[in-house]
Order: structure tokens, then sequence, then C-alpha cells
């Protein structure tokens, strides 16, 4: 641990996992969307759904899709916020299987019509985890900006992949792959110690066999 | 994270002649993420926001809950009036602590130190003695690395988390790191800073984490209270010359050690302690019941 997750974060209370980590997850949701939000179904799960209102969780999940960041007063107020922008939300509460006590799924379409489904959890000291995007396991952090890059499952994909992050000079500190089936749907999660150049990500995009990239940095 | 012991920090001072604060910030500058200068400048932001927070507490604002809030301004009344038998400087550390805590519970930005419900504790010790004994701002943000390098050594030997070591890893910890943090804004030696850390914590081993209803909020607003009390009487001894006859690693280790052997119903889930008390537990289902008018329907997936 670094002295500034000591004391630290600065925050809106009243609960780094459950206030401040949730915000975080809100925020997540907004920006792997990459498009506005106008419609979010949020359910709570385990902890979040028994004391979600009185930490403030819902309200908090509301604030981060709106773009708030984890320290904003306004936090409280994210509901009327939300009117105000229209983005029309949900909230209800589900029972996840082998979800993390502190967990939500997040359903959530953008203005320009673009959909993602989120499982997310809160881990403690407004650290989060993001469990499931569209439905396939992740498991990352947001510690370090993210590549998370849906492919077809052929042999070579991961070498050109990281064949051209290399030669961009990014280092990658952690990498995870999976796939459906052979042959089928996989993805790759790669955490990475730099920012990622746009012709980069064009690059990525329009390798064969590349059927989506996101690139999630919570510090930009 | 190099530094694993507060013997190490200490020797490391008395060995380089270096204060122990620039010990804490050089070892952390390793890691590399910034360097000397915005470290510091994040330490000063970090002080100012709890000054912010200290200056724009709101005496009407309650928690949703309605379990908490307008106790920091009762406590200010009182000692405005010259209603309290501790005295001014003592008066106003409560006041402090309770404000902050309130901020935390009404949903106000705070800085979790080292968690956010044991947030009142540091900046109540520090905001009073900012007033009424002037250090400088400097002195201020060295007097935050003494306490966020404590806090790394608890973190580290023991724990910060009340779900994990009860009460005594939050406000126990929070009440150690402001009792070396004011010892070296005071001037102490290392050792006393060492001192410090240890008779504080002594004194708050075992003290469950009970929040009733789950919430921060009872008794943790009124704990930070305690904590930063707590944290000033131990500053004290140690200033006086008084001594920890237990070393203060031991007595991080034995707070490690007591939290694992804590039951899981008195480390923070609401199911034991003051949580269990028929109170507690009718406040919990009172809110239990606002909270699902609040919700919406259950989905049950797959």
């Amino acid at each position: 641990m670094n002295l500034f997750e000591i004391l630290g974060p600065v925050m809106v209370g009243p609960s780094s996992s459950h206030t401040a980590g949730a915000v975080k997850i809100g925020l997540v949701a907004r920006k792997l969307l990459a498009d506005l939000p106008v419609k979010a179904q949020i359910n709570l799960h385990g902890s979040f759904a028994a004391t979600g209102v009185g930490h403030g969780t819902d309200r908090a999940l509301v604030a981060g899709l709106l773009g708030l960041q984890p320290d904003d007063e306004e936090i409280p107020n994210s509901f009327e916020l939300a009117k105000e922008q229209h983005l029309d939300f949900t909230i209800g509460t589900v029972q996840l299987r082998d979800a993390h006590p502190n967990s939500v799924w997040i359903q959530v379409e953008g203005k320009h019509g673009k959909k993602l489904e989120l499982i997310a959890s809160s881990l403690g000291g407004g650290r989060i985890c993001v469990d499931e995007v569209d439905g396939i396991s992740t498991k990352f952090t947001v510690d370090y900006p993210t590549l998370i890059i849906r492919n077809r499952d052929t042999a070579g994909i991961i070498a050109r992949v990281t064949m051209l992050l290399s030669m961009e000079q990014v280092n990658i500190a952690s990498m995870q792959v999976c796939r459906e089936k052979r042959g089928g749907d996989a993805v790759m999660v790669l955490q990475i110690d730099s920012t990622i150049y746009p012709r980069t990500m064009e690059t990525l995009e329009n390798m064969t066999d590349i059927r989506k990239v996101i690139y999630l940095n919570l510090n930009e | 994270m190099a530094i694993h012991s507060i013997a190490e920090l200490v020797s490391a001072a008395q060995m380089t002649g270096k204060p122990l604060w620039q010990i804490i910030r050089d070892d952390d500058l390793l890691e590399g993420k910034y360097d000397a200068k915005e470290s510091t400048a994040q330490m000063r932001h970090l002080w100012k926001t709890m000054c912010s927070a200290s200056d724009h507490y709101n005496p009407t604002l309650v928690s949703k809950s309605g379990l908490s809030g307008k106790d920091g301004a009762k406590m200010q009344r009182a000692v405005e009036a010259g209603a309290t038998i501790v005295g001014n400087f003592l008066g106003q550390v409560m006041t402090e602590a309770l404000k902050m805590g309130e901020n935390n519970a009404c949903m106000r930005r705070i800085v979790a130190a080292p968690t956010a419900g044991s947030c009142g504790v540091l900046p109540a010790v520090l905001i009073p003695y900012f007033r009424c004994y002037h250090p400088t701002e400097e002195q201020i943000v060295e007097a935050l690395y003494v306490a966020a390098g404590f806090g790394e050594v608890l973190a580290l030997r023991a724990s910060i988390s009340g779900a994990e070591g009860g009460c005594q890893a939050e406000i126990g910890s929070a009440s150690a790191m402001a009792a070396a943090a004011l010892t070296a804004l005071r001037g102490g030696t290392p050792e006393m800073m060492a001192t410090a850390c240890a008779l504080a914590l002594k004194s708050v081993l075992g003290l469950v984490c009970d929040p009733v209803a789950g919430l921060v909020e009872v008794p943790c607003v009124k704990r930070n209270v305690m904590g930063a009390v707590n944290a000033i009487t131990a500053s004290e001894m140690a200033m006086a010359g008084i001594e920890s006859k237990i070393p203060v690693d031991e007595v991080i280790d034995t707070m490690g050690a007591v939290g694992r052997q804590l039951p899981a119903c008195l480390r923070e889930t609401g199911e034991g302690g003051l949580a269990a008390s028929p109170t507690g537990r009718a406040q919990a289902k009172a809110f239990f019941e606002q909270e699902s008018k609040a919700n919406g329907h259950t989905i049950e997936q797959g």
C-alpha cells in the first residue's frame, strides 16, 4: 500500500466500498459504453442490496453513470441530476451466482443505441473489480489502463496484438485470455502501464479477426 | 513497500539523522508513482480537504437513516458556552470529531484516514492544534506523513479494516496514527512517536465493529471522539517521558491477532455487539422497512 491508500481517497461518505466504489463502478459503465447513457437498469446484489440505500449506493451508481467523480458533493442529488440529464433509470435487486457480496449488475443504453451489460464488485477502500462485460467473465481491477479485445479464436492473434503493443512501447502488466469454444468468440483483457494512442486503437480495431476493442482509463 | 516495522522507521531516523516524516515520504517515492513535489502537493490537498470539510459542516443535516446529524453543532454550542469541563482545546477536538463523522454519514466530502468510518480522528486532532498552537502548514503536512507511515505499518502487520479486525483496526488505527502525528507536531522524538502509537493502540485493543443496521453511523460517529481524545492522552504520556512496556510493533501484532480471534458477528456484519441490542435491532428493522419501500422489485438471475 502506498501512503495515499492509507490517507485518502478524498470521497463522499459514508463508505469507501458502498459509496466511493459504487461511483467508480458507475463511471466504468459509462466509459465502457462509450456513449451518453440514456437508460439504465441497476440491480444490486448481496450487501449492496441489503444496505445500499443507507450507504447511498444507489445514488452513487447513478452519479457514476452521469460521469461524477467519487468526491463530488452532488452525488446525493444524482437522482435529480439524472432527470435533468434525461437518464432514465430503475433500481432493483438481484441474486447473482458466486458473486462478491458488494456486487451490481448494470444494463445500460446510450443515446446512439450502444448497449452494455456489466457485473462489477466493490472490494473495499474504493477499489473495484469488473467481473463481467457483456456476459464474458473479465475479472480486472481498474488501477491500470485496460484494453478489452473481443476477437475470433484463431492462431497468432495474441502475438499480433502483443507485437503491436511492443512496437508502441506499451508494457503489459497483466493479461487474461479466454474463449467460448475453439474457433469461436474469445476475449483478451490486458492491463497496461501507459496510455494508448488513438492510432494504436485504430490499428487494433482494423486487425483481421478482431471484433471489438474497448479501452478503459479512469484517469483520462 | 519497504517499511515493515515502526522499529525500522525509528532506527532509520536515528542512523540517517533525517526526520521521520522524510524517511516515510522518501520510501514512498521509491514506488515511482510521483515525485517529491507531487507527493507533498497531494498531502497538502488532503489537509485542505479536511479543513474545508470542517468549515462546510452543515448543522442541520441528518443522514438518510435519521441516525446521525446535528451532534457536532450541539457539542460546539456547549464548548462555546463554556459549559464543558475538558477545556477549550479538548472541546474543539470532540466537536471536530463529531462534525467529520457526521459529514461522512450525511454523504459530504471527507478524507478516508485510514477509512471513511474513522475519518474524524485525525482532523479532530490536527485542526484544533493548528488553530490553537499555530504550527505552519508544512509542519501539518509532515505530521500527515508520519500518520500515513504509521498507518502503512498498521495495515501491513495488522489491519485497517473493520470487517477484518474490528473497530480496533479502524478507530484504533486512526487513533494510533493521530497519536504519532501529534507527537511529531509537538517536536517529540521518533521514539516518542512510536510510544504514543503504542499507548493509543493498547487502550482500544479488542474494540469490536458492531454498526447498527450495518451503517457507518451508530456507534461509529461517536467513536471518532474517543479515538481523537485517546490519541491526545497517548501523546501527552509519551511527551512526558512515559514509555510503553510492550514495544509498539508487538502491540500492532497483538491488534492483528486479536482481530483474527474476533468472531465474525463482531466484524462489521451488523449482527453482534450494539447492532444486536434490542434498540439496535429495532432501529435496523425500521431502517430495512424504509429501505425495501425505496427499493424496486427483486430479480432472480438464471
